[in-house]
């Protein structure tokens, strides 16, 4: 099984990104199952998301406590919450940070991957700069540096266009220069 | 066509798919999205149907009497504090013998206030005369609403189908949802042998004396007691339709175990997980979810659980004073005709995820008698501080 979590505030999308993952998956054969932890389910509070990808039925439900990859979609969450809670060396750490080099490092993770999705998200028109919407870009990036099982883009696409009602192209268009851009950190 | 839904919008499709004639609901948090949905397929005019925007979740029940009693079939959804809200609604929809199918999500009860999954919602309600149903999975839920239609207007007595609040309702996974040709084969429209009608008056629910209201109540029971053979049989025809067979009780590996893991809802999954592993290391173990728990399904269960020396039991509910509310149910059920014994545990209350290392650590106390949970009359109450 493949588990991911998304960290996110209410209404940065952390959820639907986590249903975004699950159709993309879905498209591509697999069993998916997303799951939110909406804690207080106040806008602005930490909240996260949860994906279980399998080539059976998930039986487990609820968080996952080891997850494969763990997607933060708010810098300032990481002085908030331990991101790295759970992860293992093999685990990958995605993280949107204005600046790669300037990004705290992660020794816990395996692979750590970091993308300005702030940035692309307003280049694109996505939210305001006080509240950029960031979760179909960081999507992007996922696609690139995830690679067991490989998430294919325009299976990524499709999903986006299937949960985002509004500026499809713009969430598209995001997504692409994300999977670009994103800066991968290997460990050795 | 497979999509990847949630239980809520699993919920409002097969209401859909169901052709109701008469919504009357009113939004709760963690069932809103299914009362979102129909609203919005009703003004789109893929749903024909009454959309009831109603006040107040009694009001809701009492239109859903109403319309169900003029032979319309009828939907509503709730939870938590909306369900109790209805409670007296409740006798009059099942005294009335109205088919009305209503979709519960679990919820804690306040004080203090909570969001999140808990059955003692749904459980308190158990003797209001309902047909008591609880969902394992999204295609569950959706499948559960078809066969409780079937159920409901053979029977004439009202269903809730219980989902887990966040675990089922706001929980995305892949549903196969049949079409609408298939869906009228299996269900065809409601056919009331009688029904309020203006043009033909007479007198529901007047005053009666002790010995027509308890004969009434007697017919009710054996009714009521027939629906373990009734769903049994409609969830035959729609496996036999669709390929999905939702039993009354799912055994897992029960026939041969030592011990059996009970649940309802969507521990199920959790406590199939805990009985593989317990099996690898060696411990005779099995799993069973009920289904219905009203009326409980009490041959399909003891006949799964004849061979079981202990059966411990989740309850995410409790019945102040007493202990949780499937505990009871287990030990009415088998009293007199089983010796196991019967483990109560009182776990996954107000949000608690239930996991299989909780169930497998239940397990190794109700078998060894020791651990550092707390006991408390009947039940053991884990992850407390008291």
């Amino acid at each position: 099984m493949l588990g991911i979590r998304i960290h996110g505030r209410g209404g940065q999308g952390a959820v639907v990104a986590s249903k975004i993952l699950a159709k993309a998956y879905f498209r591509q054969g697999l069993f998916v199952q997303a799951f939110p932890a909406f804690g207080m389910e106040r806008r602005g509070a930490p909240v996260a998301a949860y994906v279980r990808v399998d080539v059976t039925r998930a039986r487990a439900r609820g968080e996952i406590t080891n997850p494969d990859v763990c997607v933060v979609l708010d810098p300032k969450l990481l002085e908030l919450v331990d991101v790295t809670k759970g992860l293992a060396s093999e685990s990958i750490l995605i993280l949107n940070y204005p600046v790669a080099s300037n990004a705290p490092t992660f020794k816990a993770v395996g692979i750590q991957a970091v993308v300005n999705a702030n940035e692309i998200a307003l280049t694109h028109g996505l939210g305001s700069r006080l509240a950029p919407i960031v979760n179909t870009v960081i999507l992007g990036a996922y696609a690139k540096v995830v690679r067991k099982p490989l998430l294919e883009m325009q299976n990524l696409i499709e999903a986006i266009k299937e949960s985002v009602p509004s500026k499809q192209k713009q969430n598209a268009a995001a997504a692409y220069q994300a999977y670009e851009l994103v800066e991968i950190q290997e460990k050795i | 066509m497979k999509k990847v839904i949630m239980g809520t919008e699993a919920a409002a499709l097969a209401a859909v798919l169901a052709r109701v004639q008469v919504v009357a609901a009113y939004p709760i948090t963690p069932q809103t999205v299914t009362v979102e949905e129909l609203s919005n397929y009703v003004a789109t005019g893929e749903l024909e149907a009454e959309f009831l925007s109603v006040e107040s979740e009694h009001s809701a029940m009492a239109a859903c009497v109403g319309a169900s009693a003029t032979g319309c079939r009828t939907f509503t959804a709730t939870s938590s504090h909306g369900l109790a809200l209805m409670h007296e609604m409740l006798h009059h929809a099942a005294g009335g013998r109205l088919p009305i199918v209503m979709l519960n999500a679990n919820r804690a009860l306040s004080p203090p206030w909570n969001l999140y999954c808990d059955h003692t919602d749904s459980l308190s309600q158990r003797d209001t005369g309902w047909i008591q149903l609880y969902c394992s999975d999204v295609q569950d839920v959706l499948d559960s609403i078809l066969i409780a239609y079937k159920v409901a207007e053979q029977a004439m007595l009202p269903i809730m189908i219980n989902l887990d609040g966040f675990y089922l309702t706001h929980t995305s996974e892949i549903v196969d949802i049949p079409s609408q040709m298939e869906v009228d084969r299996y269900l065809p429209a409601y056919q009331p042998a009688e029904k309020v009608d203006p043009d033909a008056p007479s007198t529901y629910g007047a005053v009666c004396g002790a010995d027509l209201y308890a004969s009434l109540k007697c017919r009710r029971q054996k009714d009521m007691l027939a629906v373990e053979e009734a769903w049994l049989e409609a969830a035959n025809d729609f496996a036999n339709a669709f390929g999905r067979l939702h039993p009354t009780v799912e055994a897992y590996m029960s026939e041969d175990a030592e011990v059996v893991i009970v649940t309802i809802g969507t521990a199920g999954g959790a406590a199939l997980l805990a009985a593989q592993s317990l099996r690898r290391e060696g411990v005779a173990a099995g799993s069973l979810r009920l289904g219905l728990i009203r009326p409980f399904p009490k041959r399909s269960f003891t006949e799964a659980v004849k061979g079981a020396k202990h059966i411990v039991v989740l309850d995410r509910d409790i019945s102040f004073g007493a202990e949780g509310i499937v505990a009871q149910e287990i030990k009415a059920c088998l009293y007199g005709r089983s010796f196991a014994q019967v483990h109560g545990f009182v776990a996954g209350i107000g949000g608690n995820d239930i996991t299989p290392e909780k169930l497998i650590e239940m397990v190794r106390q109700a078998l060894s008698g020791t651990g550092d949970s707390v006991f408390l009359g009947e039940s053991t109450w884990v992850e407390v501080i008291v």
